[in-house]
């Protein structure tokens, strides 16, 4: 019988991490996963190159994976959190058979459903989201728990196909309202990228 | 020289189309569409271990300025409801090709439930849904779903019937 672990070890505060991992985002393309994720990227400035989802759990990897295929000259990152990622948990698998050098996945695991109330989520039970990507095949995969390693997983994240598991503190942050309008941020993300018609 | 098939066909309309990414959920009917995107240079062939990743995948494909389609059976198309949310809400074109199960001499009851809701679920999810029934009419039926898709921005599914497809032989 598998007993609950209790991981939750995480400490690092989200905004703090985010901030480092978009700093100088250059032309980096972005996906963000459902609740927190989208606040905290949203609140280090607008983009056009930010694609926010406010919806659709689970699929964030895959609309990365998706971009990465028809952008192979550009670097793809996918920010979503630890209940996010594991609702899409087979994308890891479909994007490690898939192939994709250019896309890059940072999980802020809080080990919580924080939009629900605060949940545990499995990563604070007994799942390790580093080492399920390992098994699905992606090669290259970090857990990190400090400032001084997530500066580490910056360059790293805009030059391999890695997937790094951020462990972060559960405290809630307040509330930031990134444009949620589909279809404008869809439209603008395309002219963003030069994509008038198709 | 025989005609072509209505497969390659449907796989002639698709390139047509610029579509260039094909992601699929196996089925039977879908054989020849999988086999002939592996083979193809210009496709890129992404297998699925649920039909839901197919939507959002073929969302991504869209942002990045490609076109997709999302190949699976009837008993994926539950999969994918939440999911549908995303193309409908960021008015995206989706093209999906639905192989129909539970409808045509059906030997398995378990298939049978999804099969008689998808025509529903689909438009209740706010996909145009499209069926086809004969062979001469698929490729044209594929053709103009992913006009309409990809030109009016909005999610198109085409069930291709049992009875086109050939109900799957478990005892021979």
């Amino acid at each position: 019988m598998t007993q609950p672990r209790t991981r939750n070890d995480g400490t690092l505060d989200r905004r703090n991490v985010a901030a480092v991992l978009l700093r100088d985002p250059g032309d980096l393309l972005v996906v963000t996963g459902l609740g927190a994720a989208t606040y905290d990227v949203g609140v280090l400035g607008d983009r056009e190159q930010n694609f926010y989802l406010w919806g659709a759990m689970g699929g964030t990897a895959m609309i990365g994976l998706g971009l990465a295929l028809a952008q192979p000259s550009r670097r793809v990152l996918v920010i979503t959190g630890d209940g996010e990622m594991l609702m899409g948990m087979g994308s890891l698998a479909s994007i490690a058979a898939a192939g994709a050098p250019n896309l890059a996945i940072a999980v802020l695991d809080n080990a919580r459903f924080g939009e629900t109330g605060s949940q545990h989520s499995h990563t604070g039970l007994t799942t390790d989201l580093e080492a399920v990507a390992a098994a699905c095949g992606w090669t290259a995969t970090a857990t990190a728990r400090d400032m001084a390693a997530v500066e580490a997983l910056r360059p790293r994240l805009r030059s391999e196909p890695l997937l790094a598991v951020i462990r972060i503190s559960a405290d809630a942050k307040p509330r930031f309202i990134p444009p949620r309008d589909g279809a404008y941020v869809t439209e603008r993300f395309r002219r963003a990228l030069g994509i008038i018609e198709n | 020289m025989h005609p072509p098939t209505w497969q390659a066909r449907v796989y002639d309309a698709l390139k047509t189309a610029r579509v260039s990414v094909a992601g699929y959920v196996p089925d039977a009917g879908h054989a020849h569409l999988i086999q002939a995107a592996h083979a193809d240079p210009d496709m890129t062939a992404v297998v699925l271990t649920t039909e839901e990743e197919g939507i959002a995948l073929a969302a991504g494909a869209w942002l990045g300025g490609k076109r997709a389609v999302l190949l699976m059976q009837s008993s994926g198309v539950g999969n994918c409801i939440n999911m549908l949310s995303l193309p409908v809400t960021c008015r995206m074109p989706l093209l999906t090709l639905v192989t129909m199960r539970g409808e045509w001499g059906e030997f398995n009851p378990w298939q049978v439930p999804m099969g008689t809701a998808t025509p529903h679920v689909l438009t209740q999810a706010g996909v145009h849904v499209r069926r086809a029934d004969h062979p001469e009419d698929v490729a044209e039926m594929v053709a103009a779903s992913a006009a309409l898709a990809f030109d009016s921005h909005i999610p198109v599914a085409v069930l291709l019937s049992q009875r086109l497809i050939g109900a799957k032989v478990f005892v021979k």
